[in-house]
C-alpha cells in the first residue's frame, strides 16, 4: 500500500459520496440531530416503559418520529417512482388516504371477528390502486399534467370518503386491528415502523431486480428516446400511479388503525404536499428521471423529525409553520441541483491545489 | 390550498348554470313560508351533520315551510347560491356563511329585494342592519365555562396542555382566550401549547413529545373531541391514568357521542358542548317576524351545556351525543 493510491481511493470515496444525493436528507438530519444535541441531549433518550395495560414498550423522541414519520416515508415511495416517471407530482395523496382509511373502516365495522382484518386490508389496496390507476391513466393516456390530473381527486377526494361511511362515525370493536397503528404483542416496536421497513425493502428488490427502475428513469428523463428504445412510457407512467395508489391505501390502513376513527376533512391533512417535500429533500429531480427511492425515504424522516422537534420545543403555536417554512427554505435550497454543483465546484477548487501539493 | 381555491372556482363556474336552470320550478302560489337555506357541507363535520338533520328535520311542509338547501364550503359559491334564492324571491334567507368576509354586497340585494336574512352558527363581517338576527355559539361563554368548571375543581396547582384547534377560527379563538385570560390572573401553568388542527393524532404526537420531555402536567385542555382522544390515546401509552380521580384531567368539546360516552366510562372529565340543534332558535325567529314583533336583540346566543363526568346520565348522551 503506497500512498498515491490509497489518496486516489479516498477521492474516489469522497466524490462517490458527494456524488450520492442521499448525502443531503442525511446531512439534513445530523444538522437537525446536532441542533437537538445542544439544546437537550435528553431528547434522544429512549426508554422501556409500561403502557396502561403493563404492555413494556419502547418511548422516546427517536421511536415517535420513526412511528409517526411511517405514512409519509411509504407515501414518500411511491411519489418519488411518479414524480421520476411522469416529471409531475400527485397531490391527491391525502385524500386517497382518507378514502382508503374509509374502505377499511367500512369493512370492519360491519364485521364481527378480526379474520376480516386481512380482506379489509386487501380490498383496501385494491381500491387504492384502482384510484391510482385512475389518476395515472388520465396522466399516461390523456396526456394531462399530474398536479391538473390529481387535482380531481384532490377535490373530491373527501367527500367521497365521507360518503363511503354515509358520513357517520364507524365504530370498529375488533381487538386485533389496532394492532398496525400500534404494538403487536409482546414486541415493544410499533408496527407503523415494520410496515413501512417491509414496503421499502420489497420496493427495493423490485427496483434492485427488475427493470422497472430503469424504465422509470428512461421515461423520465427522455420520453420520446424510451419509446424508440421499445419502452411503452404510457404504461411505465401508469405503474408507478398504481404503487403510488397502493403506498396511499397502505398509508391509511395504519392511519386509521392508529386511533380506529375517521375524521374526514382532517385525516392525513396536507400530507401531500409533505410527501413531495420528502422527495424534494431527498435531491430527487422533481421534473423527473433520476431518483433515489432511500433518500426520499430519508427525506420523510426529516420532515418527522423537524415536526418532533418543533413540538418539543414548544415554539409558540402560531409561529410553528413559519419555522417549519424556514427550515424547509435552507434544506430545499442546500439540496437544489444548481447550488450542490456550485458547491462541489468550490470544494474541487480548494482541493485541487492541496493535492498537487501532496503529490508534489 | 390556493389550487384548491382555483379549482373550486374553476368547478362552480361550471356547475353554476346547471344550477340556475335546475330550480325552476318554485313560485307555487301556496301559503308556506319559502326559506332559501345556506350551509356549509354536511361533510364537514359531525356536528354539521347533527346540523344539517336538525334544520332538514324542521323546516318541512308539516311546519308549514317551503325550504331548499344549498350546501357548500366555498364562500364564492355560497354568494351564488344567496343570489339565486334572491331572484327566486324567498322570504327568509338563512344562512351559515363559510367565511366571514365579502356578504356585503348580496345581503344588500336581499334587504332591496326584501329579503329577510337571519344568521345562523356563524357571524360574518357585515353591518348588522343587512339581517334580523344571528342565532350563534358564543365560543368564549364556552369556553368561559370549560374554564369555571376548572377552576371549581381546587387542583392545588395547574399544569395544562393546551392544544388548540385551527388557529384563527372562531372555536379556536373563543376557547383559547378563555383559558389563556384564567390562567394568567390565577397563575396556572400552561406547560404546552400547540395547535393540532383538530387532529386526533396530531394531539397525540404534542403530547407524547410533552412526556417524552419528562415535563409534569395534570391538565388536558383539547379544543374539541377528537384531539382529546389523541392526547388519551399519548397517555395511555405512557401509563399515565386520566378521567375522574386518577392523574390527568381530560377536557373536550363538541359533545361527540362517542365523547360523552368517555365521560359517563369516566376516562375523561368534562366535555363542553357546541349546539347543533339551531333549527328550534331560528323556527321561533320566524315566527315572531311573521307575526310582526319586534326581536329583543339581534344576537341570540345558543344555549350550552358542559357536562361533567361526575354528574353525567345516559340520558345525556342520548340527548346530547353528536353522531351515532
Amino acid at each position: 500500500m503506497n500512498t498515491p493510491s490509497s489518496a486516489a481511493a479516498q477521492d474516489s470515496l469522497f466524490t462517490r459520496l458527494r456524488r450520492h444525493q442521499i448525502l443531503i436528507p442525511l446531512a439534513a438530519l445530523l444538522l437537525l440531530a446536532l441542533f437537538n444535541l445542544i439544546i437537550d441531549p435528553s431528547f434522544f433518550s429512549i426508554s422501556l416503559r409500561p403502557n396502561n395495560e403493563g404492555v413494556l414498550l419502547l418511548s422516546g423522541n427517536l421511536i415517535s418520529i420513526l412511528d409517526y414519520g411511517s405514512e409519509l416515508a411509504i407515501l414518500a415511495l411511491g411519489m418519488t417512482l411518479v414524480t421520476a416517471a411522469s416529471g409531475g407530482q400527485d397531490i391527491s395523496v391525502g385524500a386517497l388516504i382518507a378514502i382508503s382509511g374509509s374502505i377499511t373502516l367500512r369493512i370492519l365495522s360491519g364485521a364481527q371477528s378480526d379474520a376480516m382484518i386481512l380482506p379489509a386490508f386487501l380490498i383496501t389496496c385494491a381500491a387504492a390502486m384502482l384510484f391510482g390507476a385512475f389518476n395515472g391513466s388520465l396522466v399516461a393516456f390523456f396526456r394531462i399534467q399530474p398536479m391538473i390530473a390529481t387535482l380531481i381527486l384532490f377535490t373530491a377526494g373527501r367527500s367521497v370518503a365521507a360518503w363511503i361511511n354515509h358520513n357517520e362515525q364507524p365504530f370498529v370493536s375488533s381487538e386485533r386491528f389496532p394492532y398496525f397503528g400500534g404494538y403487536l404483542p409482546g414486541i415493544p416496536v410499533p408496527t407503523p415502523l415494520f410496515i413501512a421497513l417491509f414496503c421499502f425493502l420489497v420496493t427495493w428488490l423490485l427496483l434492485k431486480f427488475t427493470n422497472l427502475g430503469l424504465y422509470v428513469q428512461a421515461v423520465g428523463i427522455n420520453e420520446k428516446a424510451s419509446r424508440l428504445n421499445g419502452l411503452n412510457p404510457a404504461w411505465i407512467k401508469l405503474s408507478a400511479f398504481v404503487l403510488l395508489g397502493l403506498c396511499a391505501g397502505v398509508a391509511g390502513f395504519i392511519k386509521v388503525s392508529r386511533t380506529a376513527s375517521i375524521n374526514y376533512s382532517v385525516i392525513a391533512n396536507n400530507i401531500e404536499m409533505d410527501a413531495i417535500l420528502a422527495v424534494a429533500l431527498g435531491g430527487n429531480s422533481l421534473s423527473g428521471g433520476k431518483f433515489n427511492i432511500g433518500a426520499s425515504v430519508l427525506g420523510a424522516y426529516v420532515i418527522q423529525f423537524l415536526t418532533t422537534t418543533l413540538f418539543t420545543l414548544n415554539v409558540q403555536s402560531d409561529s410553528v409553520s413559519a419555522y417549519k417554512a424556514v427550515v424547509v427554505i435552507i434544506l430545499v435550497v442546500c439540496s437544489a441541483p444548481t447550488v450542490r454543483e456550485k458547491l462541489a465546484a468550490l470544494l474541487k477548487k480548494r482541493r485541487a491545489p492541496k493535492q498537487a501539493g501532496q503529490s508534489a | 390550498m390556493n389550487v384548491r381555491g382555483f379549482f373550486s372556482a374553476a368547478l362552480s363556474a361550471l356547475i353554476f348554470p346547471a344550477v340556475l336552470s335546475g330550480c325552476g320550478q318554485s313560485g307555487s302560489g301556496s301559503d308556506l313560508i319559502r326559506v332559501g337555506i345556506i350551509n356549509n357541507d354536511p361533510n364537514e363535520s359531525g356536528y354539521r351533520t347533527a346540523n344539517v338533520n336538525d334544520l332538514k328535520k324542521t323546516f318541512t311542509k308539516e311546519n308549514g315551510y317551503d325550504a331548499d338547501f344549498k350546501y357548500s364550503m366555498k364562500n364564492d359559491e355560497q354568494i351564488a347560491f344567496a343570489q339565486k334564492f334572491i331572484q327566486d324571491e324567498v322570504d327568509y334567507l338563512l344562512l351559515s356563511a363559510a367565511d366571514t368576509a365579502g356578504w356585503d354586497t348580496v345581503l344588500q340585494d336581499a334587504k332591496t329585494a326584501g329579503v329577510k336574512v337571519i344568521l345562523f352558527d356563524r357571524i360574518i363581517d357585515a353591518p348588522d342592519d343587512l339581517y334580523e338576527a344571528s342565532i350563534v355559539s358564543d365560543m368564549v361563554k364556552e369556553g368561559e365555562t370549560a374554564v369555571e368548571w376548572l377552576k371549581n375543581q381546587k387542583l392545588d396547582q395547574y399544569e395544562i396542555i393546551h392544544i388548540q384547534g385551527h388557529l384563527g377560527s372562531a372555536a379556536q379563538k373563543g376557547r383559547s382566550e378563555a383559558l389563556e385570560k384564567t390562567a394568567k390572573e390565577l397563575g396556572w401553568t400552561i406547560v404546552t401549547q400547540q395547535s393540532a388542527d383538530w387532529s386526533t393524532e396530531t394531539a397525540q404526537q404534542i403530547v407524547q413529545a410533552s412526556i417524552d420531555a419528562k415535563k409534569q402536567f395534570n391538565v388536558i385542555y383539547a379544543e374539541n373531541d377528537d384531539m382529546a382522544k389523541g392526547a388519551a390515546a399519548a397517555l395511555d401509552k405512557a401509563n399515565i391514568s386520566h378521567g375522574v380521580g386518577k392523574d390527568v384531567i381530560i377536557m373536550g368539546f363538541d359533545c361527540n357521542k362517542w365523547a360523552l360516552e368517555k365521560l359517563l366510562a369516566q376516562e375523561w372529565n368534562y366535555d363542553g358542548q357546541c349546539n347543533p340543534f339551531q333549527s328550534g332558535y331560528l323556527d321561533d325567529t320566524i315566527k315572531k317576524l311573521e307575526n310582526g314583533e319586534t326581536l329583543k336583540e339581534k344576537t341570540i346566543y345558543l344555549d350550552e351545556k358542559g357536562f361533567d363526568a361526575a354528574t353525567i346520565t345516559q340520558a345525556d348522551v342520548e340527548k346530547y351525543g353528536i353522531g351515532s
